[in-house]
């Protein structure tokens, strides 16, 4: 094949030395594309122009062609360099597939089921900044009641999907009546703990609705505050408990509280994603926030996370800085 | 992305490790002050002084490299006090807990300026 290359270089060169025309020199230029498609070495091509011109004008001085191999030496490291870049788009794709991987074994292992339970509206949007997402949400299900886990994973990519798993299963093998949000975050802890190293480690807020006197108690692991709204005064107020991070201390203890929902009342639950918009202008402060959830009040938990969504992806011209989550969870009156 | 400029002086006074950061610390700068603080994180019984007042931004990656080097320091049976918090970063470590485990010192004069 590179026979064949030469012959057709000589044939359009032998065009253009006999008279110069803008046009041959063009169909040059489109002709090196097949070199490049052939992976000719750039040293390769000077060969093969030398090849013509030999065939073409023997008679030229030995300078021409001791200054032509001259020039294939200078052209080998170039040759090598272009070759190691070719490999290194080809390990690139192969890592790019390989993420494609990870990010499917991510959403099938991580798979959440959106609870159920009568009174209880559920709403959420988690969107990842890059490829793989740092938040996490989970939902434990149980007859009369729906837990919530929303999780920020420090330390992105691969690890920290790893690390969600982690509260996934945590989560999964609590035994049943043991499901009160201290308990939940101490038990976590204790196994992130036990995992992770120094400079990783988890914020996570648990709530949990309970059905039978629609109360939602919380604790959180060093998470951004969720925020209650009250329908029958259209005041918020931030939900916050003491509680430091995951897999920082074994032995820490999270404060549980809880509140009463009513028909109408929401809880949003956010990673720092939301609340730590930033703009051209700065950040965006909690009031913007508040000023969105109100607006939609009236509609379903999900309209309600999209709405936040898609303001303050705008606001970023949608391009998130961080991976973005929230959670709603709006009591409605009961269903008979 | 704007300017990627972080710096970290490193004094000793008295036998303290005194690190005056100056800059934004994010995903993109955190190495550089991870791989300053790790040459002195396994000192035995070190005394370290982290000077923030000129830091106006830090995300969750920044808390990472603090939360790092307090497990490597208290492990090694030193202590780290943080200090100069602006009231964004002081939010940040009451938020995470870590102002129970950390010493930390918030800006003497915190200015009515500052963004919330």
């Amino acid at each position: 094949m590179p026979q064949e290359v030469g012959r057709q270089y000589k044939e359009i060169m032998g065009k253009y030395l006999e008279s110069p025309s803008e046009e041959d020199l063009y169909v040059g230029q489109q002709f090196s594309r097949r070199f490049i498609e052939k992976e000719i070495a750039p040293e390769d091509v000077i060969s093969i122009h030398k090849t013509a011109l030999i065939e073409l004008h023997p008679e030229l001085q030995d300078e021409v062609w001791n200054s032509l191999d001259f020039l294939i030496e200078m052209m080998i490291h170039y040759g090598l360099t272009l070759r190691e870049h070719q490999s290194l788009i080809r390990k690139q794709e192969a890592i790019q597939m390989e993420m494609n991987v990870a990010t499917k074994v991510q959403d099938t292992l991580l798979k959440t089921k959106m609870p159920c339970v009568s009174g209880l509206d559920v709403g959420y949007i988690s969107q990842p900044a890059t490829q793989m997402n740092g938040d996490y949400v989970y939902f434990l299900n149980k007859k009369h009641e729906s837990g919530v886990a929303v999780a920020d994973v420090i330390g992105k990519g691969i690890p920290a999907a790893l690390c969600m798993s982690m509260i996934k299963f945590g989560m999964d093998g609590l035994p049943d009546g043991n499901t009160s949000p201290e308990n939940v975050l101490g038990i976590i802890n204790r196994i992130v703990e036990k995992s992770v190293d120094d400079s990783m480690f988890i914020s996570m807020f648990y709530g949990k609705y309970n059905a039978e006197d629609t109360t939602f108690s919380y604790a959180s692991a060093g998470h951004e505050p969720a925020l209650h709204f009250t329908n029958s005064t259209g005041e918020f107020s931030e939900l916050d408990a003491k509680g430091l991070l995951l897999g920082v201390k074994p032995d820490t203890e999270y404060e549980e509280r809880s509140v009463v929902l009513n028909d109408g009342d929401f809880i949003a639950m956010m990673t720092d994603g939301v609340t730590e918009t930033r703009t051209e202008d700065g950040f965006i402060d909690m009031n913007t926030i508040q000023n969105l959830l109100r607006e939609v009040k009236d509609m379903s938990a999900q309209q309600i996370a999209e709405h936040v969504y898609h303001h303050l992806a705008e606001l970023q011209n949608y391009r998130l800085s961080d991976d973005f989550t929230i959670v709603i969870f709006k009591k409605e009156p009961e269903q008979v | 992305m704007q300017e990627m400029n972080l710096q970290v002086e490193l004094l000793e006074q008295n036998s303290v490790q005194y690190f005056k950061v100056v800059g934004e610390i994010d995903a993109f700068t955190a190495p550089v002050l991870r791989e300053r603080l790790a040459a002195v994180e396994n000192v035995q019984g070190l005394k370290a002084e982290l000077d923030l007042s000129e830091v106006d931004y830090m995300d969750s990656t920044g808390l990472g490299v603090f939360v790092g080097f307090y497990k490597a320091v208290s492990a090694n049976g030193g202590h780290v006090k943080i200090t100069g918090l602006n009231k964004r970063l002081n939010r940040l470590f009451e938020i995470t807990g870590l102002n129970e485990i950390i010493d930390i010192e918030q800006k003497e004069s915190e200015d009515h300026n500052a963004t919330l």
